[in-house]
């Protein structure tokens, strides 16, 4: 067998883009190709992709394969496991990137799986060990109260890397790279489960993702309308976005679209106003690498507390309107 | 179509929902340890998987199988499945299962499964509540060659067929899979029913089948710790700053206001 290298990052696109979580990939596979000495590969499947392969190249990519065919347009288990798999066994990498989205969760373990080889999920840190060449791949553990490392001797080397916690190269659109069209015949008899229906579950206002400012509110809320009131009031004022913790959401107070959390969406705004929200790992875990945590809470023991750069020991009942009320002021003049 | 045959495969965990300061690294040992008041539960995620088995229990009827595997599961722990309404409770215990990684834990179930032979659903909760890994699902699928769904939040059978509502980032999508199929549950299935007395009760009456490896055809060398793919090299907690300036006022008002100043100062907003 021929001998594994190389990084190969498999991308994903969001409306015909690159996805922010493949220019991440890109970023962290240039550094530790760049350390090795060898070549950074991206992988793109898609009903059309000509665009996003020189975006790919853009961000860091030496070559693009590229899978085109209309079975690919979204994401389907067993049609891109059949795209991943042969890709991985013609070019025979060393390690292989994936993001740690709804498709590398679903997507990862099975390929590791089909390989016989080892894999870590939503690593936050990867780097080569000097010595033995292994990839080092650090995760967060029990609900993010520890970080294990882990290496694995088998090749190719799999990871899935958590939204945010690697940084892109600046785009530049000069750099060269070869893309490679490749065909897979995607043998549709071994599609075993079909896609039927989408449906969409509108948020109304500015995405949580892209939002440089979240309000988030927690258990001690108390219930469904503080959030589209109190909290959405600051939220306005800051031109941000309502988030929630996990009980929120299981009690149905708001969609599961704004749970923030190891299990919900991971953000790293510029601000992270966290309301009433004891501060599990679990939900930390979504918002750790926000620039400035900010915590209101009246538990003055909360865990919060050991995460925020600022906080306010009182009831948000009395805190939130008046903090909104000042901010405004202060914006205003 | 017969009653369907549905297996749940539940890990028992430390209580995830215990306080952070418990979770402390033996860094000597590479390994968590947790004071006695810490309780071992069934894995949050594994119980909405519980759950998913039993809505279709209610509705189309069929038995729920439950699997759990460790070494000196705890059974009043263990059997809470048997309690809300499982049927039988199989254990793969032994001392050699311990330390595993998602592949040997993975091999060891799908081999189980195999031995039982007849199943049409296995539902596994979508991570483990412990190391959050998120693989042993579709790794049993894979080993097993059936088809998986990840991230259900609404599991129905109809005409020999499981309809699966699975969660993608903006919504839900309605996914179809042919049978026997592994379904993975996420937290908007709705968390696991009380045990009524009466279930209670008959589950303690009822004794779990125990398997050691050689009783479904491993070697000790395949479990556990020996069967590992992935190496764990490092378990630890990184230093924290605990540096919170917490913003004080005569009234809750007043600090608020502070904060406010504070933030406008400091740049941050």
């Amino acid at each position: 067998m021929a001998e594994n290298k190389g990084i190969l990052v498999y991308g994903e696109l969001t409306n015909g883009k690159l996805a922010a979580i493949t220019t991440e990939l890109l970023g962290c596979g240039r550094k530790l190709a760049d350390e090795l000495k060898e070549e950074l590969s991206c992988l793109l499947t898609s009903d059309a992709v000509e665009e996003t392969s020189k975006e790919a190249i853009a961000f860091g990519a030496d070559k693009v394969y590229t899978v085109e065919d209309a079975l690919l347009k979204e994401y389907q288990s067993d049609s891109y496991m059949q795209a991943a798999e042969k890709l991985v066994n013609q070019t025979s990498p060393r390690v292989i990137l994936m993001g740690q989205t709804s498709m590398g969760r679903d997507l990862a373990p099975r390929l590791a799986f089909r390989l016989g080889v080892g894999l870590s999920t939503d690593c936050l840190d990867l780097s080569i060990d000097p010595e033995t060449k292994l990839l080092l791949q650090t995760r967060p553990v029990y609900g993010g109260n520890a970080q294990a490392t882990f290496t694995c001797e088998l090749m190719p080397q799999i990871v899935t890397v958590r939204s945010k916690a690697m940084s892109p190269i600046e785009r530049d659109d000069s750099r060269k790279g070869e893309v490679i069209p490749t065909k897979v015949e995607i043998d549709t008899s071994k599609v075993r489960t079909k896609i039927v229906e989408k449906v969409k579950e509108e948020v109304t206002g500015i995405k949580l993702e892209d939002a440089p400012v979240i309000v988030c509110g927690g258990r001690g809320i108390g219930g469904p309308e503080p959030f589209k009131t109190t909290l959405k009031e600051l939220a306005d004022v800051l031109k941000g976005a309502v988030g929630a913790s996990r009980p929120p959401a299981d009690n149905g107070w708001v969609t599961e679209a704004l749970h923030i959390g190891l299990t919900g969406k991971i953000v790293a705004p510029e601000v992270y106003i966290a309301i009433a929200i004891s501060g599990a790992s679990q939900h930390i875990a979504g918002c750790s690498g926000s620039k400035n945590i900010i915590a209101i809470n009246k538990d003055p023991e909360a865990n919060v507390f050991r995460e925020a750069k600022f906080g306010v020991v009182g009831r948000y009942e009395e805190v939130v309107p008046a903090f909104t009320a000042k901010l405004k002021e202060l914006l205003a003049g | 179509m017969p009653d369907i045959n549905m297996l749940v495969c539940c890990k028992q965990v430390p209580d995830p929902e215990a306080p952070p300061a418990s979770f402390k690294v033996d860094s000597a040992a590479n390994k968590m340890t947790l004071p006695p008041d810490v309780k071992p539960v069934v894995g949050q995620y594994d119980e909405f998987a519980m759950e998913a088995a039993l809505k279709i229990k209610d509705k189309i009827g069929g038995k729920i199988t439950t699997l759990s595997l460790g070494n000196k599961l705890v059974r009043d722990v263990i059997k809470k499945t048997l309690a809300v309404g499982g049927d039988e409770l199989i254990l793969l215990e032994d001392e050699t299962f311990e330390e595993g990684d998602s592949w040997s834990t993975a091999y060891a179930l799908a081999t189980a499964i195999k031995k039982i032979g007849e199943y049409d659903l296995i539902f596994c909760g979508r991570q483990s509540s412990d190391w959050d890994a998120g693989q042993v699902g579709l790794g049993i699928a894979e080993l097993l060659g059936i088809p998986a769904v990840t991230l259900a939040r609404k599991v129905e059978v109809t005409d020999g067929k499981a309809k699966i509502e699975r969660v993608i980032p903006d919504g839900y999508e309605v996914v179809e899979a042919t049978l026997p199929a592994l379904i993975t549950v996420t937290s908007e299935l709705g968390a696991l029913r009380y045990a009524a007395l009466k279930g209670i009760m008959a589950a303690a009456k009822k004794q779990p089948i125990v398997w050691k490896p050689s009783d479904i055809g491993l070697e000790p060398s395949q479990v556990g710790a020996a069967g590992r793919r992935a190496k764990l090299t490092k378990l630890f907690q990184p230093v924290k700053e605990a540096k919170c300036e917490i913003i004080e006022g005569e009234t809750p008002a007043e600090a608020a206001a502070n904060l406010a100043l504070k933030l406008r100062q400091a740049k941050i907003l």
